[in-house]
């Protein structure tokens, strides 16, 4: 967990008091639309269909018990006694009323909770892997990083009116769980033959309209570097980005106009006459925010407890076990993914309730911490393996056990036309249909690892580009139609994926993926051959012609 | 649906103007006595574009009471009961079209 230091509360409760007088000021009349949504936007209140959003940031993915039971209070008091977590960390609730807004964030800022960042051409909240501290192999935590990067941008005048909106993900393991590839930097921790740490800095990754994967600028900033050069591209950024096209304003269109090379250079060149630009970060400031990072006192515990070899002879824990706890950096421990993808329900949405039970698991099993992840799961960074059995019954009786992790049903929605003013067409019934369809937990499973994402309008906020099977709502003539496409991926190795074909309308989406997936199973060299990588293998052609074939 | 915020006036049929109340974000519908309601069917419906655009401008002039206003299509049935002319609308008007909880 991390402390926050006196400054971070000062800053929180003063955003809070003033808020609390825009809004005054905003609902007598006294301030307008035009001058409120600024200020509004600033504090992670949008407007939707049926009522304001309000975004609240969960700073690399960490929340301890009391806050997971903090937001449980603002979906009970405020809103409709849920929450939907989004694909970046944050946590959003739908149905807020203006007027109780304030109310809302100060409940929060009593246990430390924001909405900074959350909207705004400014920083957003920085992103990380939600393994992170607790993933075997990983160089060192990210999240230290994270809340130096944290630290430095919010509200600084440089990073507040950018361009347009700019995002950063870290990570620190082999395998990318936080998709630093569609990110406008993404940061690779890692260690140079010399031993030192050190980050692949990555840039001009991103979704929406004009999908880019990230690319390599330098393949190693020493760590106490990094402030430095994140500033040396944002300079660069800031200096060249266009202003005049909100289409055009992403850091990617810049990074893809002046050609990664040139960009590469501008940046070299800006850093090394800002020579540190008092930026370097001081052995001891690194060492300061690290110590405000607590990890559990571990128990020395045996690899393979008891309780676990008794519970392997039930085939249900087994299941579950196989698809959700993975393992642990110190023995005996491990990481419980929580699926908030049930069949049939929104994916990424939970309720009050379920907050709070989460919340008192969380104490009960995992020194009081929860994580959330990009995919819109949950999960519990230290559980002791001895209390896997125990704590799958409980999540069990919450609705918190599916076993469909990384499988077909764990799918990526955004809000979609159900809520979103901007959106095309519907995602979340889309997923409800597919989790009904696959709800078969034998079936998803021999089909193995398969990501579906949904987004219902361009902006890609479900991240359909990147999804192994990615679905797109777009509008024909007044009816919600669905491009589909194949082959994307958002881990180390990402790639956006191909059309497939035709959009289709709303009522045959389902039949297409079934369709596809079937294919997919006739396609494979073999069981272990995953999705993704039939389709890298054989491309889009035998995939087309057998799902459209016969439509 | 392109979205209404960007739409030029000019309307093909009935229409409406509609719009989210400031206090609380209920969406909300611009009444023929100058008003505000809840509920679609005390909207005035508009024919033509210049009765649209006044509609419009007499709905904006309310900042305190309503953001967001817009024109969007409404369906007249037999008996003059008003129907949401668009799926975006439908939504708006009806509320989600999904179950919250997991069947
Ligand atoms: C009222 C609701 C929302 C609005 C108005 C909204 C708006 C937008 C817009 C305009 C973009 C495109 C930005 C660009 O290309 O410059 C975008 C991208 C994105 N949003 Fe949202 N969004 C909403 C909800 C969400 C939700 C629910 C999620 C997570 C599930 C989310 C996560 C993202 C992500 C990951 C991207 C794409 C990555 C990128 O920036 O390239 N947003 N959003
Ligand atoms: S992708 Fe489009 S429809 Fe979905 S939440 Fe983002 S802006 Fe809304």
């Amino acid at each position: 967990m991390y402390a926050y230091d006196e400054l971070d509360r000062t800053l929180i409760n003063e955003r809070v008091s003033e808020f609390r007088d825009q809004v005054k000021r905003r609902l007598a009349g006294e301030l307008t639309e035009d001058e409120f949504k600024m200020l509004r936007l600033q504090n992670g209140v949008y407007l939707q269909l049926h009522a304001y959003m309000f975004r609240v940031a969960i700073p690399y993915g960490t929340l301890s018990s009391k806050q997971l039971r903090a937001l449980a209070r603002v979906a009970r008091r405020y809103d409709r006694g849920y929450g939907h977590f989004t694909t970046r960390q944050n946590i959003q609730f739908n149905w807020i009323k203006l007027a109780e807004l304030p109310d809302a964030l100060a409940d929060l800022a009593e246990v430390g909770i924001h909405a900074m960042q959350t909207s705004g051409n400014n920083m957003r909240n920085v992103t990380s892997d939600q393994w992170a501290g607790v993933a075997p192999g990983e160089v060192e935590d990210p999240r230290i990083w994270s809340e130096i990067l944290r630290q430095h941008t919010t509200l600084h005048p440089e990073f507040s009116f950018l361009p347009r909106k700019f995002k950063i993900a870290i990570t620190a393991s082999e395998h990318d769980r936080a998709a630093i590839k569609v990110h406008d930097i993404g940061l690779r921790l890692h260690r140079n033959a010399d031993g030192e740490t050190g980050f692949e800095v990555l840039v001009g990754g991103g979704l929406g309209r004009t999908p880019f994967i990230a690319k390599t600028i330098k393949p190693f900033v020493p760590g106490r570097d990094i402030l430095s050069y994140v500033e040396a591209i944002l300079r660069v950024y800031n200096q060249y980005g266009r202003r005049d096209n909100i289409y055009k304003a992403r850091i990617k269109i810049l990074v893809h106009e002046l050609g990664i090379e040139k960009f590469a250079r501008e940046v070299d060149e800006e850093w090394r006459q800002m020579d540190g630009g008092g930026l370097t970060l001081d052995h001891s400031v690194i060492e300061e925010v690290r110590s405000r990072f607590s990890y559990p006192a571990y128990e020395k515990l045996p690899h393979m407890p008891d309780e676990l070899k008794q519970a392997a002879h039930d085939p249900l824990f087994e299941r579950w076990r196989k698809n959700s706890v993975a393992p642990h950096k110190v023995q005996g421990y491990s990481i419980v993914t929580l699926s908030l993808k049930p069949v049939g329900g929104p994916p990424g949405d939970a309720t009050a309730d379920q907050m709070d039970a989460v919340a008192d698991l969380a104490d009960r099993y995992s020194f009081g911490e929860i994580r959330v992840g990009h995919e819109q799961n949950l999960a519990l960074p230290h559980v002791a393996k001895r209390d896997l059995p125990q704590l799958w019954k409980a999540l069990d009786r919450i609705g918190l056990a599916t076993p469909n992790v990384n499988l077909v049903t764990d799918i990526i929605a955004c809000p979609g036309l159900d809520y979103c003013s901007l959106a095309n067409a519907r995602s979340i019934p889309i997923a409800q249909e597919l989790t009904r369809r696959f709800a078969n937990h034998d079936t998803a499973e021999m089909i193995g690892r398969l990501h579906i994402n949904i987004s219902g309008c361009i902006n890609a906020c479900g991240h359909h580009h990147v999804g192994h099977i990615g679905i797109l709502g777009v509008e024909k003539n007044g009816e919600e139609f669905y491009q589909i496409t194949i082959g994307g991926r958002a881990d180390e190795n990402a790639q956006m994926g191909a059309l497939i074909g035709p959009a289709v309308p709303y009522a045959e989406v389902a039949d297409v993926i079934e369709d596809i997936v079937e294919a997919y199973l006739a396609l494979r060299d073999r069981p272990e051959e995953l999705f993704v990588d039939t389709v890298k293998r054989l491309g889009v052609e035998p995939f087309k012609e057998r799902v459209y074939a016969t439509r | 649906m392109t979205s209404p915020l960007q739409q030029k006036i000019k309307i093909t049929g009935p229409s409406m103007v509609t719009a989210n109340r400031t206090s609380d974000g209920v969406v909300i519908y611009r009444t023929a006595q100058q008003g505000w309601s809840a509920s679609l069917s005390d909207a005035a419906i508009v024919r033509t574009s210049d009765e649209a655009r006044a509609l419009l401008n007499e709905a904006n002039a309310d900042d305190v009471g309503a953001i967001g206003a817009y024109i969007a299509p409404v369906e007249l049935k037999e008996g003059g009961e008003i129907k949401p002319g668009n799926l975006r609308e439908h939504i708006r008007s009806k509320g989600l079209t999904i179950d919250l909880l997991p069947a």
